[in-house]
Formats: C-alpha cells, sequence, structure tokens
C-alpha cells in the first residue's frame, strides 16, 4: 500500500513550491502624512491640547459670547456704577421724593441720628443744638472716620444754632458712609464733633423702576415692593457699562487684531521672501536690502506715528490704522525665514526632478516650495499671534490703540488701572484675559513647534 | 572690522534720517493743529504764530529747514510748554530714563542668565518647573498689568508695616528706582531665561564638554568655564532688541509710577499734538535705538569671534 502513496526519493513530486509570506514585510499600520504626524504629536503634547482647547473657548467667548449676553457694551446704568461682580441688586420701591422741612416724629435728642431710613433717595440727619454752637459743619467720608482722619467731603455749612438738620442728596451710593458733625463756636473753634456711620439702602420710584425697564408696568408695582436691577454677572465699570458685554466685544478688537496682523503680514512676508528666494542673485540682495532696512526702523515708535499720522474720524474705531501698520512693519522677519527656506528647497533633488518634467516657477513655489515650509510658516503665525495682542493692549493702554467708545482689552486695562484701589475688578478682568488668551498662544505655539518642525523642536 | 563699522554706521544714518522724514510726514498729515486751541483766536494772530513757527512756509522749505535743524542738533521749541526747548526736555528727562533702562537691562541680563543656568542644572526637578511656569507667567502678562499689581502689593506693604518701606510712585532716591526697573526688566529676563535654559540644555551633549568630563575636570569647573561661558552668547544677541523693548515698556511702567523720564513725556507730547516735541523725541529715540542694535551687533563679534562680519 505504501508504495503507491509515496514517491521515490529525488523525485519532483516531494517539491512543493513555497509560497512567499508577502504579508510579513507589508507595514503594521498606516503610512502617516506629515499633518497626520504633526496632529499626532499635538495630541499627545498635554500642555498644547489645552492651550487649544483654550483659544477655542475665547474664540466661543468672542464670536458667540455676544450672541448669548445680548447687553450693549455701551449702554450705561447709572444705577450700578463700579459695581464689583456679585454686588447687591436688590432695590426697595418708594413714594417719590417729598421735601422735608427738618421736622421728625420720634427724636431722643441725645445724639448725631437718623430722622428717617436712609436711601439713596436722601439721607435725613438731626442733631441736638450744642451749647455755644454758632455754626455746625457737615462731612461725608466712605472711609471710616475717628478723631485724627479726615473728615471727608464737606457737605454744608449751617449758621446760627437754629438749624438742627441736614438732609444730603449728593451723588448718594448703596454703601456705607460716614458722616461727620462738627459744631464751632463764634470764633471758629469746634466744641462738639460727633460721627455717625450710615448704611445707605438702595430705592427706587415706581416711575424709575418703569423707566428703566425694572418692571412692566406700574400697576405690578407696590411701594415696599423688591426689584432687581439689572444683572452684570462681571460687574460694571467707572461709567456704569457691563463689564461682560466690554470684554466681549473687547475681545473682538483684540483678537481680530491678535488673528488677522499676524496672518496678512505673515502672507506678505512669504510672497516677498519666497520671489527673493526663488529670483535669487541680485534681486534676492536688493530685496533682502530693503527687508533689512524695515526690520531696524524701531516698531513701537513708527506704529505710534502711523496712528496719528492716520487720525482717527469720528465713528471710527482706530483698528484698521494699527493692522495696517502691522502689516507694513512687520513682514521683514517672516520674509527673511521664508527665505532661507526657499534657497535650501530650491536645491533638494524633487526639485530639480519636477523641472525636469517642465514646471514653471509659479508650480513649483505653489506646489512644493510653500507646502514645504508650511510648518515654519505657521509656528511663525502662532507666535506672532500673542506679540500682536500684546502690541493692541500696550498701545491702546497708552492711549494709542482703539479710540475710546471702542472697547479693547488694553483700553480697559487703562481705565480700570485708574481706580485699581477701590474696583479692583475693572483692571483685573481684562489683565486676566490678556494674559489667559497670551499664556494658550505661546503654549500652543511652543508645542505646534515641536510638532511640525523637527530642526526647531525646544530642549525641553 | 573698521570696514564693516563704517559700513553699518552708514546704514545706521540712513534708517534714522528715513525716521526723521517719516516722522517730519506724518506730523504734517495730522488731521488736527497745534494752534486749533483758543491761542489762535482771530485770523491776525494765527497768521503771526504760523510766521513764528514757520507753518506758513511751503512743505518743501520746512522739511529743509526742519532737517536743518536737526543736523545742527536743535529740535527746536515746544508748542505746548512755554519757552521750553525739546534739546532742554530730552537732556533732562532722558537720563532718568537711561538709568532706569540700564538697571532693567542688568536685572534681565543677570536675572536671565542665573534663572536660565539653574533650570538646566536642576532639569526636569522642583527649581525647574517653578522657575519655568514663572517665566511663562512672565512672558504672559503685560508689563502694565505687573506694574499695576506690584504698585497695588507696595501699598498693601506700606500698609502692613505701617511705615513708608519702599516709595510706591516717584523719582528721586535708589528705592524709587528698584520696584519700577524690575517691572521694566521683568518680561526681557524671563525670555533671557528661556534662551539660556535651551542653550545652556544644548552645550551639556557637545563634544568639548564629553572632553573636559574625559579630562576629569570638576563639574563646577565644566559648569561655569566651559557650559555658562558658551551658552551667554546667544543671549547677548537678542541684548539688542531687548534693548528696543525695555526703552518702550519704559513708556508704561513711567506713567505707572508716575517717574519723570522721557517716555513719559513722549506719550503726553503725542496726546497733546506737540508737533515739535514728538519730532524731536521720535527721532532721538530713533536714532538711539538703531545705534544701540549697531553697538550690540559689533560688540557681539568681539566676544564670539566665530561670528563671521560680512
Amino acid at each position: 500500500m505504501a508504495e503507491s502513496t509515496t514517491p521515490a526519493p529525488g523525485s519532483p513530486d516531494q517539491f512543493t513550491p513555497l509560497h512567499s509570506e508577502r504579508e510579513i514585510h507589508a507595514l503594521t499600520r498606516p503610512s502617516l502624512s506629515y499633518w497626520q504626524d504633526a496632529w499626532v504629536r499635538l495630541k499627545s503634547n498635554t500642555r498644547a491640547l489645552i492651550s487649544l482647547y483654550l483659544v477655542l473657548g475665547l474664540l466661543a467667548f468672542t464670536v458667540i459670547g455676544p450672541m448669548i449676553w445680548t447687553v450693549d457694551p455701551s449702554a450705561q446704568d447709572v444705577d450700578q456704577v463700579s459695581r464689583p461682580p456679585g454686588a447687591d441688586r436688590a432695590a426697595r420701591v418708594v413714594e417719590p421724593y417729598k421735601p422735608w422741612d427738618g421736622s421728625v416724629a420720634v427724636v431722643d435728642g441725645e445724639r448725631l441720628q437718623l430722622a428717617d431710613t436712609p436711601t439713596n433717595q436722601a439721607v435725613r440727619l438731626i442733631w441736638p443744638a450744642a451749647p455755644g454752637a454758632e455754626s455746625y459743619w457737615i462731612y461725608r467720608n466712605i472711609l471710616p472716620v475717628d478723631e485724627n482722619s479726615a473728615k471727608g467731603l464737606p457737605l454744608i455749612e449751617l449758621f446760627g444754632n437754629g438749624t438742627t438738620h441736614f438732609e444730603d442728596r449728593l451723588d448718594l451710593a448703596p454703601r456705607i458712609y460716614y458722616y461727620t458733625l462738627v459744631a464751632l463756636d463764634g470764633t471758629g473753634v469746634p466744641v462738639h464733633r460727633e460721627t455717625l456711620a450710615v448704611d445707605v439702602k438702595r430705592v427706587v420710584t415706581v416711575e424709575e423702576a418703569v423707566g428703566r425697564g425694572l418692571a412692566d408696568s406700574a400697576e405690578d408695582l407696590l411701594v415696599s415692593d423688591v426689584v432687581h436691577l439689572a444683572l452684570h454677572p462681571l460687574g460694571t465699570d467707572y461709567l456704569g457699562r457691563d463689564m461682560l458685554a466690554r470684554l466681549m466685544h473687547g475681545a473682538r478688537v483684540s483678537l481680530f487684531i491678535g488673528i488677522f496682523a499676524p496672518l496678512l503680514y505673515v502672507l506678505v512676508g512669504v510672497i516677498y521672501g519666497s520671489a527673493a528666494g526663488f529670483v535669487g542673485g541680485q534681486t534676492d540682495q536688493a530685496m533682502m536690502r530693503f527687508a533689512d532696512f524695515v526690520v531696524a526702523l524701531p516698531f513701537l515708535l513708527f506704529m505710534i506715528l502711523f496712528k496719528i499720522a492716520f487720525g482717527i474720524g469720528p465713528g471710527e474705531s482706530g483698528v484698521m490704522p494699527m493692522l495696517v501698520a502691522m502689516v507694513v512693519l512687520l513682514w521683514p522677519s517672516t520674509s527673511r525665514l521664508v527665505r532661507g527656506q526657499i534657497l535650501q528647497i530650491r536645491e533638494e533633488g524633487y526639485i530639480s526632478a519636477s523641472r525636469l518634467l517642465g514646471a514653471r516657477a509659479g508650480y513649483l513655489i505653489l506646489r512644493h516650495m510653500i507646502p514645504n515650509t508650511m510648518g515654519v510658516i505657521l509656528v511663525t503665525v502662532t507666535f506672532a499671534i500673542p506679540s500682536a495682542i500684546f502690541t493692541e493692549a500696550f498701545l491702546s493702554f497708552i492711549g494709542m490703540g482703539v479710540a475710546p467708545p471702542t472697547p479693547s482689552w488694553g483700553s480697559m486695562c487703562n481705565d480700570g488701572i485708574k481706580t485699581m484701589l477701590t474696583t479692583p475688578h475693572e483692571l483685573i478682568f481684562p489683565a486676566l484675559l490678556i494674559s489667559i488668551t497670551v499664556l494658550a498662544f505661546n503654549l500652543l505655539g511652543d508645542g505646534m513647534r515641536d510638532a511640525l518642525d523637527a530642526r526647531m523642536r525646544s530642549t525641553e | 572690522m573698521l570696514r564693516y563699522t563704517l559700513k553699518r554706521l552708514f546704514q545706521g544714518l540712513i534708517t534714522v534720517w528715513f525716521i526723521a522724514t517719516a516722522t517730519f510726514f506724518a506730523m504734517h498729515n495730522v488731521p488736527g493743529d497745534p494752534l486749533a486751541n483758543d491761542k489762535a483766536a482771530t485770523e491776525e494772530i494765527r497768521a503771526n504764530l504760523e510766521a513764528k513757527y514757520g507753518l506758513d512756509k511751503p512743505l518743501v522749505q520746512q522739511y529743509l529747514i526742519y532737517m536743518g535743524n536737526i543736523l545742527r542738533g536743535d529740535f527746536g521749541i515746544s508748542f505746548t510748554q512755554k519757552n521750553r526747548r525739546v534739546n532742554d526736555i530730552i537732556a533732562e528727562h532722558f537720563p532718568i530714563s537711561a538709568i532706569l533702562g540700564i538697571l532693567a537691562v542688568v536685572f534681565a541680563g543677570l536675572g536671565g542668565v542665573l534663572w536660565g543656568a539653574l533650570t538646566a542644572l536642576y532639569r526636569n526637578r522642583l527649581p525647574d518647573i517653578i522657575i519655568m511656569f514663572l517665566v511663562i507667567l512672565g512672558i504672559s502678562v503685560p508689563s502694565f498689568v505687573v506694574a499695576a499689581i506690584s504698585q497695588l502689593a507696595l501699598v498693601n506693604l506700606n500698609d502692613a508695616v505701617n511705615f513708608s518701606l519702599l516709595p510706591v510712585a516717584g523719582w528721586g532716591t535708589v528705592w524709587h528706582m528698584l520696584v519700577p526697573s524690575l517691572v521694566l526688566g521683568l518680561g526681557t529676563m524671563a525670555y533671557l531665561t528661556r534662551l539660556m535654559r535651551s542653550s545652556m540644555l544644548e552645550i551639556v551633549n557637545s563634544d568639548y564638554i564629553r572632553t573636559a568630563k574625559a579630562k576629569g575636570l570638576p563639574p563646577t569647573r565644566i559648569f561655569a568655564n566651559h557650559q555658562m561661558r558658551n551658552a551667554i552668547l546667544p543671549v547677548v544677541t537678542v541684548l539688542g532688541p531687548s534693548i528696543a523693548a525695555i526703552t518702550t515698556g519704559g513708556f508704561v511702567v513711567e506713567l505707572v509710577f508716575a517717574i519723570p523720564g522721557l517716555g513719559r513725556y513722549f506719550v503726553q507730547a503725542v496726546q497733546q499734538l506737540d508737533y515739535t516735541v514728538i519730532m524731536g523725541t521720535t527721532v532721538f529715540y530713533g536714532a538711539f535705538l538703531v545705534f544701540m542694535v549697531i553697538v550690540v551687533d559689533l560688540l557681539y563679534g568681539w566676544i564670539d569671534p566665530r561670528v563671521r562680519l560680512e
């Protein structure tokens, strides 16, 4: 039986052809393009990824924010000026103001005291006549007053000893005031001094409440009802404008300049630099000499000059002159970088190959040279954004930036710094936003550089 | 070297000439008018004032007069500050800005080199992480915010000790200079720290460090003599742009700390459209910055002979 199935040794039947196992040599994962690779690198960089989300968040804040929070950034809320976030918004409805003749229902006659509930309509003070007094002075301070400290704003001087009451209606805000009464004798020597702390309550009349849109109609409101003033989540500035709305609209200016100025001047730089690098020779030398000249111009001085020379007409924001000035002055550094890259790439084999196949200059630049320098260009743009935001903030801060009604983070800082000691929120919010934005773009730039450009990869 | 120096100086002069010309024409393009206030009440007064300041002459002639005056070093008389020559304003207030700027550069340079070396030495350990965090903050927070916050801190500090430990604003003593110059130099210091760190880390892997180690040199000597000395070179190159940054940054710091430096006068003049002061200070600042960059470049060639000066 065996002889029929087993072939004879050495016969061709003993051999079967071996299948080549190609799969072993095949790539185990799909090849990645340059951009896919860069994205994978960026994704693995936590810091850069967080910054990317922050940047997206800021863009949403700028673009979508004003659609959700539709408060007019230049509308003034006269009831709430320089209010920090989370301030008490309750206001009691009262009857309209009625003049006061100094009469009061109950008085114990011992001290300086209030004749009525103190409201932001009026604070009514009454006091017993001091023996030997010829005149009285009333002062008001927003800080606690003791024997040695300043008495504050002098409100009135009352002559004679007859009038022992005073009504203060001067620009009252719902807060604690310290009223000081000084009685002087005939020679001007103080004979009596007393200080009273008054916690002023906020009130509105029915008419005011309806006029300011706090209630729909006068019928709904009764005296001693409580209404709430308009909500300002981040408080108001020194003119009673909503901080959140201003920050959102300010972000438009700051981010518009911060993003478009770098995009534009990098574009100009890319065109100029690639033209110079591609043409080469004398033209290149002359073009680069000009770029060197522009680089040598002191940037901020010229920004300011530009700003003055352009002038801002009524109703203009002054954003455009700033944009133009940045583009005119800042393109050379990118053009130098791109020129260097193009000079390198020009000598590469694939350029010669493409040339051999009949490619023209425009095709070579657009198809081969610029895509190959794209990584470097993107990194430049990312790093240019924070410095453009800085420049805008700097110029607006010294009053050379956008014109007043238009908010920008820099000009908001400039407004806020004046009242930094009493209402720090006016400075803190815009300053914080500038810092976060610059930080996010800087970290994103670091991440992009590591992901896109192997040569510039940082040693961290 | 001499040829190179002369060439650079010549280029610098052309740049300054351009700055002067641009300033002149920019000023004449301004929509405002320094005589628009109450000064020129009648046409007669106006004509007299224009004649006095030479504003009635054709533009080309005004330009020639202006350039001739600049060449003689005369920047004219201020429009808004009575009888004050621009030269006097510069002579009086620039030294203050210069002291502030020099102190800031010293702080930034020393601080940057020191912190940068320290972070490289403690790479990826706690001191490195803390310093680099502060550096990123220093790069991201604008100088006017730092100035405001430090002023706030000073107020609270003086309140806490109930005694004026450090002045909050103004100028006069060494104590006045301390905080403003630190604030002014902070951004540059942060930038230099970063640069120094990466340049230190690059050098660690170089051949000559390996040779030094192989020779058996003590680590401190390698660190100080080989690593630091070579790592400082790239830091010197950015000193030129840093001086520009510190000079213009001075505008803000002088404004916030109420320091009577030239920067504050420049900003004021711009806001008041004081033609002659703007032109004078711009040309002055421009020339200063252009020549500082040239000096730094020459200095760099002298420190590091490997740099080919073409």
